[in-house]
C-alpha cells in the first residue's frame, strides 16, 4: 500500500478523487463540504489532476454539468451538502433515470429551518427514493476507499447508476484521521478508465432524455430499478477486491458483538465508532449489547440485516432524521417493515438524536439504553418513538 | 442577408438532421427554425434541449427527431447540460480518448426556459465561457404547457395566465430584452434571427457556431396556435414582426452592432397586431401606447449602430 498519515478527510476525499482520474468536476461550495472542492480545485490548478474543474453558479447546475459530462463519456465527481442536494433534487431524480455514473459526496447536514450547517441525516433521507446507490462511509479511510469504489461500482457496465457516498459533516470532513492511500498501479488495477455504453458523439448519435408516455412509463422505471436491485452482487465483489488489495473488508451491513447479544444498537453513519465503544462498557457492566451498522442504503441488504439482527431479542434503531407525522424516524420506519412477517419478531424501540450537530456522548447512548430497556419491560410502550434528549420533553 | 438572391434558398443543403415525422402543429415556425437551425450546424453537432414544446415534439420513447447526438435532462437547465457536454469531450480529446475535431455544442430552449427558470443557468454558462451556441425559440410563452405568459410575452398579449379581462387588459408588463442581457455578458457573438428569413437565420447560426466561446442567438418563433392565428400566417407574421421593427434582426458581433435586416420606412405595429387573436382585445390607444414603446425602442438600438 501506499504511504498512511493523517490527513483531514475532506483532503483525503480530494485525493481520492485525484487517484480516481476524473474528467470533469462541477460544484458549489456549501458547509461542510467546502473544504473538498477547494482542495479539488488546488489539485488542478496545480497541475496535480487533470481535470476541467467547472464552477457552477449553483448545485441545480452541479448536477446538470455532471449529467453533461457523464453523459458525454467523461468521468466526473460533485460533492454537495444539505441545502445543495435539494436544490439538485430535481436533476438527482433524472440523472439516475438516465443511467448515469455520477459520484457524489454528501457531506451530511442538516436541511433548514432552523438554519443549521451541522451534521444529521435529514438531507440523506430527503433523497431516500432518488434511485442511486447510496452508501455511508463511517471514517477517513472508508471516505478514500469508497470513492475508487463508488466509481468502480457506478460505471459497471450492468450498474451504470450514480451513487452517493454519505459522509457525517464536520463530525468526519472536518477531522483528521489517519488514511493510508494506494498505490497508483493498484488504482488503474481496481478502476479502469471509463468505457461508457453510450455517449454523446456525431459519429454515433443516440437521443437522451426521450420523454415517455403512460403505455412506456412503468417498463422504463421497472427497467431502471431492476439494474439498481442487481448492482449488490457488484456491490460486494467490488468490496472483496477492494479487500484483497487493501485488507480492509467492507460489508453492506457491519456488526460488532452481535452474535450472542440480546439488545442490538442499530446506527447508519459515524455514530457507529461511538456506539462500540459503548456496547464495550455495557457490556463489562454485564449487559449483553451488541452493535449492527447499516453501511449499504440503497439497495437495501435485506438479508444481510435479518441475519445480523436474528438473534435479538430488542432492537434499539438510532435515527438522525425525522419523518413529520410519521411512525418514527425514517431508519426505524424501514426497519419495522424490513422486519415484518419474521419468526421471532424483536421489540424495537426508536430515537432521534443528534439533530443539527447535538453531541451525542457515551453517556447518552447509556441513557438510550437504559430507556429503551425500560420501555421494552412495557413501562411506557405508548410511544412509537421518542426525541432524546429534547428540553421540555 | 447583404444581397437576398432568390438562388441562395436553394443552396440549403437538402441533408435533414431534425426528421420529418415530429409532432409539431400545423404551420408551427418554431419547429421550422429547429430544422434550419440543424441543417446550418450539420452533422458534427451536440444538442442540449430543454424541456418544452420541441422537446415534446421530438423525443416520444421510443422514436425521435434527432440524426445528431441530442440529450434532455429538465427544463431550466440546458445550458448547463452543455456546458457539461462540452468540457467532457474537450477533456476526452485533450486526454487523447476520443480524435480530435470540431463539434458544434449547442443549447436549446423556449423564451420560459431561457428569459425566466432558465436565466441563472445560462448566465452562468456564458460567464464561465464555454465554446457553445445558446439558442432560444422565442415563441413569446409557455406554449408547451398550454399557453401561459412568460417575461418575453410582449404587453398587451392574452395568454391564458394573463387573460383579456375587464380589468386587466391581457400582459401588463414590456418584454423581457433577452438578447441585450445576453450581450450584456461581453460574449463574443449575439444575433437575432426568425425562420422568416431563413437565410440571414442559417448564416448567424453558422458564425454562432464557428465563434470560439459562448455565443447567443435569439430565435423569434411565430406559434400559431399559442398567438391565434391560422396556421398559413405563420411565416408574414415572422416577417411582419421585422418590418413593424417590433423584432428587429441584428448581430453583436464582439461588441459591433449591426442590423441584418434594414427596412426601408417601418410599417405601423397594427399590421402585426390584428392579424393575431391573442392582441384581438387592444384598443386603438393601447396599440399607440405599443406603437410609441416600438419606435423607442428601435431608436435606441440604431443609437448603438452608430
Ligand atoms: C421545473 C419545472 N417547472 C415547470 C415545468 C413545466 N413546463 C414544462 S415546459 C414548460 C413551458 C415551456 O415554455 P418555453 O420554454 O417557452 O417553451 P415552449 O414550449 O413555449 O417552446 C413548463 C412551464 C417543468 N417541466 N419543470
Ligand atoms: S404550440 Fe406552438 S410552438 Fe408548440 S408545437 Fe404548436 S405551434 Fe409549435
Ligand atoms: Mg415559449
Amino acid at each position: 500500500m501506499g504511504n498512511r498519515i493523517g490527513l483531514e478527510v475532506s483532503l483525503s476525499a480530494a485525493e481520492a478523487v485525484k487517484m480516481a482520474n476524473v474528467d470533469c468536476i462541477a460544484a458549489y461550495p456549501i458547509t461542510p463540504q467546502t473544504h473538498i472542492v477547494e482542495h479539488l480545485s488546488e489539485l488542478v490548478n496545480d497541475g496535480h489532476l487533470d481535470a476541467e474543474f467547472i464552477p457552477v453558479e449553483s448545485e441545480h447546475s452541479a448536477m446538470s454539468v455532471c449529467a453533461g459530462v457523464s453523459a458525454a463519456g467523461a468521468r466526473v465527481f460533485t460533492c454537495t451538502s444539505s441545502q445543495g442536494l435539494a436544490l439538485m433534487n430535481e436533476i438527482v431524480h433524472i440523472v439516475a433515470s438516465m443511467r448515469l455514473p455520477i459520484v457524489t459526496i454528501l457531506a451530511n447536514r442538516s436541511l433548514s429551518g432552523p438554519l443549521s450547517i451541522w451534521n444529521d441525516h435529514t438531507d440523506v433521507m430527503s433523497i431516500r427514493d432518488c434511485g442511486w446507490i447510496q452508501v455511508f462511509a463511517n471514517n477517513g479511510q472508508e471516505v478514500f476507499d469508497h470513492v475508487l469504489f463508488g466509481f468502480k461500482v457506478a460505471e459497471n457496465e450492468n450498474v451504470m447508476l450514480p451513487l452517493m457516498i454519505h459522509i457525517d459533516g464536520f463530525i468526519l470532513t472536518h477531522v483528521i484521521e489517519p488514511v493510508e492511500f494506494w498505490e497508483k498501479d493498484q488504482v488503474e488495477k481496481y478502476l479502469p478508465v471509463f468505457k461508457p455504453v453510450h455517449s454523446l458523439h456525431p459519429d454515433k448519435p443516440v437521443t437522451m432524455g426521450a420523454f415517455g408516455m403512460p403505455f412506456i412509463f412503468s417498463e422504463a422505471k421497472v427497467a431502471q430499478d431492476e439494474p439498481l436491485i442487481q448492482s449488490k452482487s457488484v456491490i460486494t465483489a467490488a468490496w472483496k477486491e477492494l479487500g484483497d488489495i487493501t485488507g480492509r473488508y467492507y460489508k453492506p451491513v457491519e456488526t460488532y458483538r452481535n452474535d450472542d447479544a440480546e439488545t442490538l444498537f442499530i446506527t447508519q453513519g459515524s455514530y457507529g465508532d461511538t456506539v462500540s465503544l459503548v456496547v464495550d462498557e455495557l457490556r463489562e457492566e454485564g449487559k449483553s449489547v451488541g452493535l449492527v451498522m447499516d453501511r449499504l442504503w440503497r439497495p437495501f441488504p435485506f438479508n444481510e440485516f435479518r441475519d445480523a439482527v436474528k438473534n435479538a431479542d430488542n432492537l434499539i434503531i438510532i435515527d438522525r432524521a425525522i419523518s413529520y407525522g410519521g411512525q418514527g424516524g425514517p431508519l426505524a420506519i424501514e426497519l419495522r417493515s424490513v422486519m415484518y412477517g419474521e419468526k421471532n419478531q424483536p421489540a424495537i424501540t426508536n430515537f432521534i438524536c443528534g439533530l443539527a450537530g447535538r453531541d451525542m456522548t457515551i453517556k447518552d447512548f447509556k441513557n438510550i439504553y437504559q430507556r429503551a430497556m425500560e420501555k421494552v419491560k412495557g413501562i411506557t410502550l405508548e410511544e412509537d418513538y421518542e426525541y432524546y434528549g429534547v428540553r421540555g420533553k | 442577408m447583404e444581397t437576398p438572391n432568390v438562388y441562395a434558398y436553394k443552396l440549403i443543403t437538402r441533408k435533414e438532421y431534425f426528421s420529418p415525422g415530429h409532432r409539431a402543429c400545423q404551420g408551427c415556425a418554431e419547429v421550422l427554425a429547429v430544422r434550419l437551425v440543424s441543417k446550418a450546424l450539420g452533422r458534427d453537432t451536440i444538442v442540449a434541449s430543454a424541456t418544452g414544446c420541441m422537446e415534446i415534439v421530438s423525443s416520444p420513447i421510443p422514436f425521435t427527431n434527432w440524426r445528431v447526438p441530442w440529450i434532455h435532462v429538465a427544463f431550466e437547465n440546458a445550458a448547463a447540460v452543455a456546458s457539461g457536454v462540452e468540457a467532457g469531450i474537450k477533456v476526452l480529446m485533450r486526454k487523447g480518448r476520443i480524435p480530435k475535431k470540431k463539434i458544434n455544442f449547442i443549447a436549446m430552449a423556449g423564451d420560459g426556459g431561457t428569459s425566466d427558470i432558465g436565466v441563472q443557468a445560462l448566465s452562468g454558462a456564458l460567464e464561465r465561457g464555454h465554446d457553445f451556441t445558446y439558442i432560444c425559440y422565442d415563441n413569446e410563452a409557455y406554449m408547451n404547457t398550454g399557453i401561459q405568459r412568460s417575461s418575453s410575452t410582449p404587453f398587451g398579449a392574452a395568454t391564458t395566465t394573463s387573460p383579456a379581462g375587464s380589468v386587466v387588459p391581457g400582459q401588463v408588463t414590456w418584454k423581457k430584452n433577452m438578447p441585450e442581457i445576453a450581450a450584456a455578458h461581453n460574449i463574443p457573438y449575439v444575433a437575432t434571427a426568425c425562420p422568416s428569413y431563413p437565410i440571414d437565420l442559417i448564416e448567424k447560426i453558422k458564425k454562432a457556431a464557428r465563434t470560439k466561446g459562448p455565443a447567443y442567438v435569439h430565435i423569434l418563433s411565430v406559434c400559431p396556435t399559442g398567438w391565434r392565428m391560422p396556421p398559413e400566417h405563420a411565416i408574414k407574421a415572422g416577417r411582419l414582426a421585422v418590418e413593424t421593427g417590433i423584432f428587429p434582426l441584428y448581430e453583436v458581433d464582439k461588441g459591433r452592432y449591426r442590423l441584418t435586416v434594414k427596412v426601408e420606412n417601418l410599417r405601423p405595429v397594427g399590421d402585426y397586431l390584428k392579424m393575431q387573436g391573442r392582441f384581438r382585445h387592444l384598443d386603438e390607444g393601447m396599440i399607440e401606447v405599443i406603437q410609441k414603446r416600438v419606435d423607442k425602442e428601435y431608436k435606441k438600438l440604431i443609437k448603438k449602430m452608430e
